[in-house]
């Protein structure tokens, strides 16, 4: 048997040095042709030789007639076939193979799929066959609807299977879009859609399929989430189902303040600023400002401030008009400024957009009630089920955010002790709903002040959320630091933080209004902590008891030094 | 040498394919009276009956073209109806021992396609996979979960002990009652799956269930698999490799007498019906060939047994297609649960347009008695021109017989010699796993230091130094040949008595093999 193998090396070496020197000196014929078949028969995953092959084919092409053109290159594929016999996951055999069948002078596309077909009957997760067959569908311009059948046929014979549930995710908006706008007219009409009216949802989400359509995914992914709880690819379908699409990118404030003569302007999405053509206008004059994020961290931010020339808006008996457009996206939003008013800010609230639903659809609310019965039917059949419980949280959290909060926090419970090596990820993902909330519930009772103490905070966002808020209160938490998206609390004036586990201060950057800061009982080791706060020119109360900072000797006259702005400093 | 060609005899009278006059060996002779019988019913069953019934006047069904009997017996060598019907668990000994020895390159199989069931007196589809349960319309997502977990469960049951230890002493079907399995589940579970009675021991009806389940997914969404060409191809693939390796094959002799040593009292030769003497160290004969007088009290059981040849699927589908397991419950208290496998013509053991479909039973009656009601519940006569065909798939021609179960018979209930090795015929069970164990036993027996059905090494294996030439070389130019005459032989046909005769190692001709009486030399 050795012997054999060293045989069929040395046979190897030397018809692969033989092709190499061919190469070198430009042979481009058929006999070539055969050694390099006779090379990647034995391994298919040879790139160079593939390449050399496509050389040759075309050069042939120049010389042959289109018959023989055809014949030669239905021999490739017929010789590819039998390297994906070898190995079904070669790189350079698929590749070629997608060539081949673009050179084709009459390409057979029924034959392409049917091989797919194969190929996927015996590995229904060769992602080199999916890849292959979507640029087969797309040349040989497969129905919609078709595809969408095929993917129910290989969800029907074993649904973990990532690649059949995504292209559905793909198909279902083209076949059965759920709102005009998502309709993409470049798209062909959608053939069968026997969907009902657009929906009504907010003006700035579209869904993403109709509702009809919707229905039966939703009975078809819980016939695999309850066959197999532990599946993920149908979880994962089913938070796609749920979702809608992604929000659409826009000015959602502009806040300015007279007395800092400073605008601030917060966007739907984190942008850079100074490469999408931000353009502030006042009065009809536009303004030559230079826009900074509110700390040089954040390169890409939702939030972008920038200082006015001074006296342009300082006079408080004037009004002033402004509007800053993004010129890239083509919208723009206004903000005036009345006679007398120190402030002035336009923006869509958190509440009137739903925004912390986003990641669920607003669906009629029955229909997410009924897909949260069936999910806690589920939860009573597999108490420990992690996808479930998540899930529940979600769906929850679309109905009601507030009104479920307990339940939710329950859940969250259950969630860290069935799956503890998550622990964290679930903490960060209660810290950021219970944020929602709070924003929720401040925004309904229109005050700016943010309380949330002991709820076990773990991070800190939304951060964007809280640009008016002028006293935050985040005490008895599990807070590391602040981070850098701290700097967004443009109108803060009172920070209080006590309880927690801070060490860094990094997000108190310059933060012009802030007045009083308490940090009691945390982790502030050193002087240089502290020196963030010198960006904060009207700091006078700092309270930085429990700290071990307050350990250090003469560290009351070196916080002297350092913020002479404080007039009250408690160790 | 003749190690091998026991194994063959061993297992050989088990399996019979043939044309639709049906041959029994020697040993079932006493259950063919019912076999003469229906080979009355068989005409009835067929055409005649169906012309009885020209009354009928609304039209056929235009589309099919239904199959007669005429047909059936015109094209009769597209049938391969074997006498014993089983499946192969895809985690069976047979699977495995298929493949440990490399035997399983002379076969092809196909898998069974669908479990059914009937209940409620109708045929439906039993969700038995992952990817049935799933797809089934039937159940409720609720019932999917439960079905889900308690097959989960079954898959490794002794680590659970807690969730059956109060139920040891009590029977499956209650457990199954206890764990919220909704009605039509338990029905799925205890009859389909696990295929045991209801007063079955829990721990025997999870241990059924974890068989079927392991056999899951192996080769397809059910766990069985099914020769191309019938059962009787699985002894013939292993003589073909004993072949191969030298075993020599006496066709159409039987064993006449036993040349036993007066002083030892050991089986030190055979003699054949030409009166030929044969020496061996070991003879291995199955039960049937004994006679009465050796048997000390060796008491059968029986097996019921029906083969119908059909002109539709049981329960109707986008193929045609489907090899289906079909288990039939009691149909009343007592009663034997009937097992059904019906066979399309994929499977080469019937012609197109028709299905070969196999009942077997443990025996309480005789087979006519056991069988024919389920028959008449799931099949219809067929419909004369001019009827309006029922749902039913019609019975173009059938055969109940019964056969000796003699698995439960012991060694010492034998009055033979030591190195004579007595072989029970088929037993009433779906899987082999008797037989093989069996077969294993009996090799150990006669050698016990050797390997049972080593892996044979593959052609391409085989390098000679020096020779430069193709795999097969000297030393087995003989046994290349021998294989080679039996493939041709099996392309050209299927029917064993044609690829004995020209089987290029066979010494001679004989009829069936007579009971082979005992000589003393």
């Amino acid at each position: 048997m050795l012997k054999e193998r060293e045989k069929k090396l040395k046979i190897y070496l030397t018809s692969r040095d033989a092709c190499f020197t061919k190469r070198k000196e430009g042979v481009l014929d058929e006999e070539v042709l055969l050694l390099t078949q006779q090379l990647l028969s034995s391994n298919p995953d040879f790139a160079t030789l593939w390449n050399y092959r496509r050389e040759i084919l075309l050069h042939l092409e120049t010389v042959r007639s289109e018959d023989e053109i055809q014949r030669l290159y239905e021999e490739e594929l017929s010789f590819l076939e039998a390297c994906l016999k070898v190995n079904p996951k070669s790189y350079g055999s698929w590749h070629h193979r997608g060539w081949v069948s673009t050179r084709l002078p009459r390409p057979d596309w029924a034959r392409e799929l049917s091989l797919c077909e194969r190929c996927l009957s015996l590995d229904d997760r060769n992602f080199h066959c999916w890849d292959y067959r979507r640029m087969v569908v797309r040349v040989s311009g497969v129905p919609v609807d078709q595809e969408l059948q095929f993917t129910d046929r290989l969800i029907g014979s074993n649904f973990s299977n990532y690649s059949s549930w995504h292209y559905r995710s793909t198909l279902l908006p083209l076949l059965h879009p759920g709102s005009p706008e998502a309709a993409s007219p470049q798209r062909e009409p959608p053939t069968s859609s026997a969907c009902s009216s657009p929906s009504t949802s907010p003006q700035t989400h579209s869904h993403r399929v109709c509702e009809e359509q919707l229905l039966k995914e939703y009975e078809l992914v819980q016939n695999a989430f309850f066959t197999d709880p532990n599946d993920q690819s149908a979880w994962f379908y089913y938070r796609w189902l749920l979702g809608r699409a992604e929000r659409e990118e826009m000015i959602s404030c502009v806040y300015v303040s007279r007395e800092g003569e400073r605008v601030v302007v917060a966007f739907s999405r984190p942008v850079n600023a100074l490469s999408v053509g931000l353009l502030l206008v006042v009065d009809g004059q536009p303004q030559q400002v230079n826009w900074r994020s509110a700390h040089p961290r954040l390169r890409h931010s939702p939030m972008w401030i920038c200082d006015l020339p001074p006296g342009t808006i300082s006079d408080t008996s004037n009004e002033h008009n402004l509007t800053v457009h993004w010129t890239e996206r083509h919208t723009h939003r206004d903000c005036a400024l009345y006679t007398g008013r120190s402030e002035s800010w336009c923006r869509d609230s958190a509440t009137d957009l739903e925004l912390f639903r986003s990641e669920l659809s607003v669906e009629k609310s029955s229909v997410l009630q009924s897909e949260l019965q069936s999910c806690t039917q589920l939860l009573e059949l597999e108490p420990q089920n992690k996808w479930c419980l998540l899930t529940i949280i979600l769906l929850m959290r679309a109905l009601d955010p507030l009104g479920y909060e307990k339940e939710t926090l329950a859940y969250f419970q259950t969630l860290k002790e069935v799956d503890s090596m998550r622990t964290s990820y679930y903490s960060d993902l209660c810290s950021k709903f219970m944020i929602e909330n709070t924003i929720l519930k401040m925004e309904y009772a229109e005050v700016r002040v943010f309380s949330l103490c002991e709820k076990n905070l773990s991070t800190l966002c939304h951060l964007d959320q809280l640009l008016l808020v002028t006293h935050i209160n985040l005490s008895s938490n599990q807070l590391l630091g602040l981070p850098p998206q701290f700097a967004m609390l443009q109108c803060l004036e009172v920070l209080q933080a006590d309880d927690n586990a801070i060490e860094n201060l990094e997000g108190v950057y310059h933060l012009s209004k802030l007045e009083e800061v308490s940090l009691r009982n945390n982790n502030i080791t050193q002087l240089s902590d502290l020196k963030i706060l010198t960006t904060c020119p009207r700091l006078a109360r700092l309270d930085l008891r429990g700290n071990p900072i307050t350990q250090i000797a003469n560290i009351q006259s070196q916080l002297a030094e350092l913020l002479p702005s404080i007039t009250e400093l408690l160790l | 040498t003749h190690r091998c060609g026991e194994l063959l005899q061993k297992a050989d009278p088990c399996f019979f394919q043939f044309p639709l006059c049906p041959v029994y060996s020697q040993q079932d002779q006493e259950e063919c009276a019912p076999l003469a019988e229906d080979q009355q019913i068989l005409s009835s069953d067929g055409e005649p009956q169906g012309e009885e019934q020209l009354s009928g006047s609304a039209p056929t069904q235009a589309k099919k073209k239904k199959i007669s009997y005429t047909k059936i017996v015109k094209e009769g060598r597209r049938f391969n109806i074997d006498l014993v019907s089983k499946l192969m668990y895809s985690r069976g000994l047979l699977v495995d021992l298929l493949i440990k020895s490399n035997v399983s390159r002379y076969a092809e199989f196909k898998n069974v396609s669908r479990i059914l069931t009937y209940r409620q007196g109708k045929v439906e589809q039993v969700p038995c996979s992952r990817a049935d349960v799933f797809g089934s319309k039937e159940l409720t997502v609720v019932e999917k979960r439960m079905l889900m977990k308690f097959l989960t469960f079954c898959l490794d049951y002794e680590q659970h002990p807690e969730e059956y230890q109060d139920f040891t002493e009590r029977s499956f079907w209650e457990f199954l009652q206890n764990n919220m399995l909704t009605e039509n589940l338990q029905h799925f579970v205890l009859h389909s799956i696990a295929m045991v009675p209801r007063e079955t021991h829990t721990e025997e009806g999870l241990r059924s269930t974890q068989h079927f389940l392991r056999s899951l997914g192996r080769y397809g969404n059910t766990p069985f698999l099914f020769p191309i060409y019938g059962l009787g191809e699985i002894p013939q693939c292993f003589c073909r490799m004993c072949a191969v390796f030298g075993g020599i094959y006496c066709l159409r002799h039987s064993v006449q007498c036993l040349v036993l040593d007066k002083e030892s009292g050991r089986c030190k030769a055979v003699i054949d019906t030409c009166g030929q003497r044969i020496s061996c160290s070991h003879f291995v004969v199955e039960d049937g060939y004994i006679r009465e007088e050796q048997r000390k009290g060796v008491e059968h059981k029986h097996i019921s047994r029906a083969v119908l040849i059909t002109d539709g699927l049981l329960l109707q589908s986008e193929s045609e297609q489907q090899i289906s397991l079909v288990t039939v419950p009691p149909l009343e208290p007592g009663a034997p649960a009937v097992r059904l496998v019906e066979l399309c013509s994929s499977t080469m053991t019937c012609m197109p347009g028709t299905y070969l479909v196999h009942l077997t039973c443990p025996s309480s009656g005789s087979a006519r008695e056991d069988l024919q009601p389920v028959v008449s519940r799931l099949f219809t006569k067929p419909a004369s021109a001019g009827e309006e065909g029922t749902l039913l798939p019609a019975v173009l021609w059938a055969v109940y017989f019964n056969m000796r179960d003699s698995t439960a018979a012991d060694r010492s209930g034998y009055d033979l010699p030591g190195n004579v090795h007595v072989c029970s015929g088929p037993d009433a069970a779906l899987g082999s796993d008797h037989s093989i164990r069996l077969a294993q036993e009996v090799f150990r027996q006669l050698a016990p230091h050797e390997e049972f059905c080593p892996p044979a090494p593959n052609p391409e294996d085989i390098v000679y130094d020096g020779d430069g030439g193709q795999g097969e070389g000297a030393g087995f130019s003989e046994a290349a040949q021998a294989e080679e005459g039996a493939a041709e032989e099996a392309e050209e046909s299927k029917e064993k008595e044609a690829s004995q005769e020209s089987s290029p190692v066979e010494v001679g001709e004989m009829p069936d093999p007579p009971p082979a009486p005992l000589a003393e030399e």
